[in-house]
């Protein structure tokens, strides 16, 4: 009981002690000696996943080979759409089985298989994720989602639930808990609002706060930035840094490069279900395959800006578009 | 004016009868199911058939009351159990699907004639048979006592004892509702309810707190079963497919996911088809509509009452319309 309690308590809410990997430069040092290239071995890795293979009938949708994410860091995971990051992201929080179960597939997270685990005892081993889609829960008050989300609630028993003097005290560290992360993401003045009611960007908010409710060692955001306006990306993005800052590891899909390249750490491309690319986001932006596969030539343009439209640049990119064409032709023979 | 009165009095006392009183806790555990988890159950029947012969027939040969009704339970239990392992892990609808023709092969079984040693086959089991380690607990002596309208014997059959035992199990059951869904665990139901993925995302074990859902809902089933057989008999046909429905109506007009919503929709859905009973009996001329035909009709008026309350008033009496604005 005692320890329950303690355990229900501790970190995320109160910031703990800034791990050494808050200083910018540390990362960058420890990433340094990293080679950059698909499935290269890091430090002190999190997350090991070898050989895990999904395919949807005659359909490969994820097929990697190898990959290690760093802990204590941020890695983005990027890819163009029907890459396989969701599918990724699926696989190896145990809401979905590889093809690939029974000939070799292995992941482990913190040094523990998880194989065969199912979903919740991933997320109990303190591997959390949150949904593209985000999953509120619409007709349930907001401070009870966040309820939901603490770990090792002795209420959450069946027999013991009837007998509220077993529970009523953790219970009141939970939810002290979660008006301090309530608090923190600004949603505290929501907190008896049915989670229907909150906005889209809202709702990813509260979907990161419940899921930080149980102490991840490392939190998953399958694509936080998804239809959140700007100034809210840039708490979210601030929230996220803290997390780092925190030392829990981030994994987190995104499709805006400016994001991928403002906090993350390191950055993995997948395409067409297998990892491409590794290396830190400048390293990976200039690789000619990542381009070719996801960014496009023009990724660094702003294809909102009406420049892009003038004669003279339309002329240059078919110029481009001719030069590439020729060289491609030239390339079999 | 005397007929008004009639009718009306004949409304109170099916109100208070025991079996309103059955059909309320059956309808609290589906409310259980139903209401809080999302459990679509249509074998609630089913659970309470089983209570009630587990209940009858142990009586009958000689086991204690005690133990019977445990046995009533535990028949119920291992119903659920068979019913929720394949099931639960599906979506919805498969449980649906596998309740409801479950619930009807148990009531088939039961009327076998194989079983007739047993279960009495389709002519059920006779009160007599199963009844008296029940009334001989009874402290309230004998003759009868009349409170208004309401003139029943102290303990007899279907006296004042049955009632009173009932209803105390309708306060009962509702307050083991009130306990557990206002507990960490019955937010953990309306998780589920609300999106199974994301509960599993928080690192809960889904299936097993819906089969614990399942479990529960069912011994209310059972009990209620166990009350509905005792002031009557077990009739296997007379707890088929549609006391499901009665209860799955009753739910609905009090109000899913509410706590009194199922004893208050129980007594309206009751009274108020003895109202239309009594009424079409008194007003219509027997040319138009003999007495059997009133009995179909009042079936039918509540029917129609049911689909106009799902439209209109999707939430139930009790129920708190801000929760359904956000239905999708």
């Amino acid at each position: 009981m005692s320890e329950s309690k303690t355990s229900a308590t501790s970190t995320a809410a109160t910031p703990s002690s800034p791990s050494s990997l808050a200083d910018p430069a540390a990362r960058q040092a420890l990433m340094a000696g990293v080679e950059p290239t698909p499935g290269s071995a890091k430090p002190d890795p999190i997350l090991v996943v070898d050989n895990i293979v999904r395919q949807f009938g005659g359909m490969t949708a994820v097929d990697v080979n190898h990959l290690e994410v760093q802990r204590g860091i941020i890695t983005a995971l990027i890819g163009p759409n029907g890459a396989g990051k969701t599918t990724f992201f699926n696989l190896i929080t145990g809401f979905d089985k590889p093809t690939s179960a029974k000939t070799g597939a292995h992941w482990s997270f913190d040094g523990a298989k998880l194989d065969k685990t199912s979903a919740s005892s991933v997320a109990k081993a303190g591997m959390v994720r949150t949904f593209q889609l985000t999953k509120a829960l619409s007709r349930m008050t907001v401070i009870d989602n966040m309820m939901l989300g603490a770990q090792n609630q002795s209420g959450e028993n069946l027999f013991k639930s009837l007998f509220r003097p077993t529970w009523k005290g953790q219970e009141k560290d939970i939810e002290l808990k979660a008006e301090e992360l309530l608090d923190r993401f600004k949603l505290l003045e929501k907190k008896n609002d049915y989670a229907g009611s909150l906005s889209g960007g809202q709702r990813k908010l509260l979907e990161m706060a419940r899921a930080l409710m149980s102490d991840p060692k490392m939190i998953m955001l399958d694509e936080p930035m998804a239809g959140v306006n700007p100034a809210l990306t840039q708490s979210l993005l601030g929230h996220i840094q803290s997390l780092r800052d925190e030392g829990m590891t981030v994994l987190f899909v995104e499709h805006d490069m400016h994001v991928v390249r403002h906090i993350s750490d390191w950055v993995a491309v997948m395409a067409e279900g297998r990892l491409v690319a590794e290396g830190t986001a400048d390293s990976v932006m200039s690789d000619t395959a990542v381009i070719d596969a996801y960014l496009g030539a023009h990724h660094d343009t702003d294809l909102g800006d009406d420049a892009l439209l003038s004669d003279e640049t339309l002329e240059k990119m078919a110029d481009e578009v001719a030069a590439e064409e020729a060289q491609r032709e030239e390339g079999p023979a | 004016m005397d007929t008004i009165q009639a009718i009306l009095n004949a409304m109170l006392r099916e109100a208070v009868s025991p079996q309103t009183a059955a059909v309320a806790i059956a309808a609290i555990g589906l409310n259980i199911h139903f209401g809080f988890t999302g459990l679509l159950n249509i074998g609630q029947s089913g659970f309470m058939l089983l209570g009630a012969y587990g209940f009858a027939i142990s009586v009958g040969h000689g086991v204690p009351l005690l133990i019977a009704v445990l046995i009533g339970f535990a028949a119920a239990f291992v119903f659920a159990l068979v019913l929720g392992a394949p099931t639960l892990k599906l979506r919805g609808d498969y449980l649906a699907i596998v309740t409801i023709s479950a619930a009807e092969i148990i009531r088939y079984v039961g009327r076998s004639s194989l079983l007739t040693d047993f279960t009495g086959a389709a002519q059920g089991l006779q009160g007599k048979s199963y009844r008296d380690p029940f009334t001989d607990l009874s402290f309230f002596g004998d003759g009868s006592t009349a409170i208004g309208p309401l003139d029943y014997q102290n303990t007899g059959v279907n006296g004042w004892w049955v009632r009173f035992v009932a209803w105390i199990l309708v306060a009962l059951c509702l307050l083991v509702v009130v306990l557990l869904v206002r507990s960490p665990w019955g937010r953990l139901l309306r998780g589920i309810r609300e999106d199974e993925d994301a509960i599993r995302s928080l690192g809960k074990n889904v299936f097993a707190i819906k089969m614990q859902a399942l479990i529960i809902g069912g011994l209310f089933g059972a009990l209620g079963g166990m009350i509905y057989v005792l002031p009557s008999s077990v009739q296997p046909d007379s707890m088929g497919r549609s006391l499901t429905f009665f209860c799955y109506t009753a739910l609905l007009i009090g109000g899913a996911a509410t706590i009194f919503g199922p004893v208050l929709g129980a007594i309206l859905f009751y009274s108020a088809r003895i109202m239309i009973k009594g009424i079409a009996n008194s007003y219509v001329p027997d040319s138009i509509m003999n007495g059997q035909q009133t009995e179909q009709f009042s079936y039918i008026v509540v029917g129609v009452a049911l689909m106009l309350i799902v439209i209109f008033r999707p939430q139930g009496i009790l129920g708190d319309k801000r929760e359904l604005r956000f239905n999708v």
